[in-house]
């Protein structure tokens, strides 16, 4: 394996390192993606599919518009889909208090460029007629839809493949180490390594820990998200719901199951990944779910899975080149990360291959303890 | 909420002793189990409460259903239960709705889940498993058809069978993959349990009687629909139930009862992160356990064919002995001798022949292999067995990378019918172990629940909805 010297090397095998290895070797680079599980099995193939802007962060609305577009159209850069589909997306208010965060953060992503409009119960009602009546508002948008995230690992499997990546899964990095202009990535026992010029961390909530190996330390929060899906059933749904502070993702697939999410957490760790779920959070996750679409009374539930997610402090990307560590790059922590996802990649790679990317990156250095900062934790003993 | 000393979940023989023995010996006990009586699939009790019915097995049951009615044993039937959490609360949906209660002890007693390697026509109306004919015949006293074919492996063959011709039915064949070698090979052992031997008289003499043919060394290779009827044909096979060249026959009936041993039920413990091995003598995938019973994970035990398939006899006695081990723990004492040497002498006599008839219900090497290209694996998701092998060539190497590639296991069932065949497929294609390509990740709800069973009567006020995303 260390024969080959590669020009990148990506330690992460989620979305966002696999589109950025994508787009690296199209471009001709000799890549290696390694992946400590299976590719797309932690946060990127287990996450709701959601491709929304209602709960796209305002200033990553730009962003996001530019994923959709590559998600609706796999053939353009990734050949085999995920299913993503195309559906209007509802925001859902239920009090007054809910009607003005509704129409708050409808403003704030309308700044962005997202086309959002407040509309009436009645106007809702004739976009999906699934939806409680009761409602007193909805922020409406054109542009949402969904994805069978599960799909996600098979169709970069493949894709990577084709365009010649390397894809090393079950190796779990242990060791970083810069070396002659380049790096070395070794397991924890050192019998696998790697050798590459560049380096891409894209570890998600493992970014903190693969940092911590060349002395950088920036916190990565694990969010702990329990996903639910219901069997087979008729369609009681058309649209892609969300209720105004954003704690409800709900749709339907084509094959007839819903998915509900919204980020209602469950037990778990970035250590030992998410362990169980929280009975009170299911059932509370689940109200809020049949009072958007009481028809799902009578749907079954087949399976509660958790997926995670990673944040940073300013709740804002890490996305570009480490100052004072050539060639080192970071892609992660992106909020509603799997909407972007490809497009982050196509950016990354942009910059990694001299290009000035199409939009701008997010430095991760602001996340860097200042001298002060540094001083007072050193004052603290820790 | 109210807590226990010790919960046990599965109320067959297994899970009704050791509830029983911590019962006596003073503990707070609560027994849940899906069913409406007490006794599990061996002992299981029929659905109108004065039936009464012979045989030594309605009699074991009703002794088991008597003692736990004098107990002091807390009974939680007709609860499904749906979540176990690291912390020992148990989730269960009951007559009269959801219930959680937490434990000090838990011990998982749940038995097994039924077999069937997949073979052309297996998802036709009228296939059934071995088991389903078993609760027809014990818990709905209902014939499985007017005419039945018993096909499979291992002793359900044969209590399925008898129990059929004892209650007016009419048995055209018994296909059997096991040879009539092998059957002899458990002579000895099934005479050294005289109340067994006993037992296994009265399904074999009414087959003796009934002159019902057996086709040993056979299997089932097809089943087609024929009219309102089945055609069933067999095929002769090797050791490794791989049908090979000979003389094949086709047989109408009503029903085929077909079974491929019994796998355990692992769901719970694998939910609670304890540590698993696999062996395809007892069965499949089962908790490591110390010899009390507990897990790598503390105050959580099994019991019985979840903890690897010997038997109701054995499970009887290895109940009392695990419960013993939980009285133990509760009362901060070491589990007293002599009275668990003796519990365990008793169980290893049991165990004996319950282990060769496990070894004869083992999933073979050649029989997954023999499944058709185009024959669905995955019942639920209609997943072929050729779509599982293009995914194995697409990259997936474990079964989990394999159920999100393709949907395999992810229905109502959630892999507890395909799971088993799936791995080894994935296995064999990939000549790897059974342990590499690992299992299906165990979820909540342990059984599939409707939404406003889960969420019963609420205003949208009281959702505890937490603070708003980032904006």
């Amino acid at each position: 394996m260390t024969s080959t010297r590669f020009d990148v090397c990506i330690v992460g095998g989620g979305v966002m390192g696999c589109s950025t290895a994508l787009f690296l070797a199209k471009a001709g680079m000799r890549v290696v993606v390694v992946e400590r599980n299976a590719l797309c099995r932690s946060a990127s193939g287990v996450n709701a599919g959601t491709l929304t802007l209602h709960m796209t962060r305002a200033a990553l609305v730009p962003y996001a518009m530019k994923a959709w577009e590559m998600w609706m159209r796999p053939e353009t850069w990734l050949g085999q889909g995920v299913l993503a589909t195309h559906a209007p997306g509802l925001s859902l208010a239920f009090t007054d208090a809910e009607v003005m965060m509704l129409e708050e953060r409808a403003a704030a992503r309308r700044e962005y460029g997202a086309d959002i409009s407040v509309i009436s119960p009645q106007a809702a009602m004739k976009v999906d007629p699934g939806i409680n009546g009761s409602i007193k508002a909805a922020a409406f948008c054109e542009i949402d839809g969904f994805a069978s995230a599960y799909l996600t690992g098979r169709a970069f499997y493949a894709a990577l493949r084709e365009a010649g990546v390397t894809i090393i899964e079950q190796f779990s990095v242990g060791h970083i180490e810069r070396q002659n202009a380049g790096y070395r990535v070794s397991t924890e026992d050192r019998s696998q390594s790697i050798v590459a010029s560049r380096l891409v961390l894209a570890g998600g909530v493992w970014l903190e820990p693969m940092l911590a190996m060349i002395g950088i330390h920036i916190p990565v929060k694990t969010l702990i998200n329990q996903l639910i899906v219901t069997e087979r059933m008729p369609t009681v749904m058309r649209s892609v719901l969300s209720i105004a502070n954003g704690l409800l993702s709900m749709k339907q697939f084509a094959n007839g199951t819903v998915v509900i999410g919204g980020g209602w957490q469950g037990i778990g760790s970035r250590e030992l990944g998410g362990r169980e779920t929280i009975p009170e959070n299911l059932i509370g996750n689940l109200r809020l779910g049949q009072h958007a679409v009481p028809a799902l009374a009578s749907a079954r539930v087949a399976r509660i899975w958790l997926g995670l997610e990673s944040e940073t402090a300013d709740a804002m990307p890490m996305i570009g080149p480490l100052a004072q560590h050539p060639d080192l790059f970071v892609i992660g922590c992106v909020h509603s990360g799997y909407t972007s996802g490809p497009y982050m990649g196509k950016l990354l790679a942009q910059q990694i291959l001299g290009q000035q990317p199409e939009m701008p990156l997010f430095d991760p250095s602001r996340l860097l303890p200042t001298d002060d900062q540094a001083v007072a934790s050193l004052s603290r003993g820790q | 909420m109210n807590h226990y000393d010790l919960i046990v979940l599965g109320a067959g023989p297994a899970g009704v002793s050791a509830a029983l023995m911590a019962s006596a010996k003073g503990l707070r006990v609560a027994l849940f189990d899906e069913n409406a009586a007490a006794g599990g699939q061996v002992y299981r009790a029929p659905i109108m409460p004065d039936a009464k019915m012979d045989g030594a097995e309605f009699r074991a049951g009703e002794t088991l259903r008597d003692a736990l009615s004098r107990s002091k044993v807390r009974l939680f039937l007709g609860h499904v239960v749906w979540a176990v959490t690291g912390d020992y609360r148990v989730d269960a949906l009951g007559p009269d709705g959801s219930i959680a209660c937490t434990t000090t002890v838990l011990l998982v007693a749940t038995g097994t889940t039924e077999r069937v390697v997949p073979f052309e026509g297996w998802t036709l109306p009228g296939v059934i498993g071995l088991a389903a004919a078993t609760i027809l015949l014990k818990s709905q006293r209902t014939l499985p058809g007017k005419t039945t074919l018993v096909a499979g492996c291992g002793p359900l063959l044969v209590a399925v069978a008898g129990n059929t011709l004892k209650a007016g039915g009419d048995v055209k064949a018994i296909v059997d993959i096991a040879s009539r070698g092998e059957w002899l090979g458990t002579a000895s052992a099934l005479l050294s349990r005289p109340a067994i031997f006993k037992q296994s008289l009265t399904y074999g003499l009414p087959i003796l009687r009934a002159r019902t043919p057996l086709y040993s060394r056979h299997t089932l290779v097809k089943v087609s629909a024929q009219g309102d009827q089945l055609l069933a044909e067999i095929a002769p096979c090797d050791a490794a139930a791989r049908p090979v060249a000979g003389k094949t026959k086709k047989i109408l009936v009503d029903c085929v009862a077909v079974g491929h041993g019994l796998t355990p039920s692992s769901d719970i413990t694998r939910l609670l992160h304890a540590r698993h091995q696999y062996s395809r003598e007892a069965g499949g995938w089962i908790a490591e356990t110390d010899e009390n019973g507990q897990t790598s994970r503390e105050r959580l035990f099994v019991a019985g064919d979840g903890a690897g398939i010997r038997g109701a006899a054995a499970a009887m006695e290895q109940g009392k002995r695990v419960g013993l081990a939980c009285v133990a723990i509760i009362q901060g004492k070491t589990v007293p001798e002599p009275e668990a040497e003796n519990l365990s002498k008793a169980w290893q006599h049991a165990a004996r022949f319950g282990q060769k008839m496990a070894a004869m219900m083992a999933l073979r090497e050649g029989h997954v292999d023999s499944i058709p290209p185009h024959t669905v694996v995955c019942r639920c998701e209609d997943v072929t067995r050729a779509e599982i092998e293009q995914a194995c060539e697409a990259g997936a190497h474990d079964v989990n990378q394999l159920k999100a590639w393709t949907r395999c296991g992810m229905g109502p069932c959630q892999g507890r019918t395909c799971g088993d065949i799936a791995a080894e497929l994935l296995a064999t294609k990939l000549g790897v172990s059974r342990e590499t390509v690992g299992i299906f990740s165990p979820r909540t709800p342990l059984r599939p629940l409707t939404i406003s069973d889960m969420t019963g009567d609420y205003d949208y006020a009281d959702i505890p909805i937490p603070k708003a995303a980032p904006l």
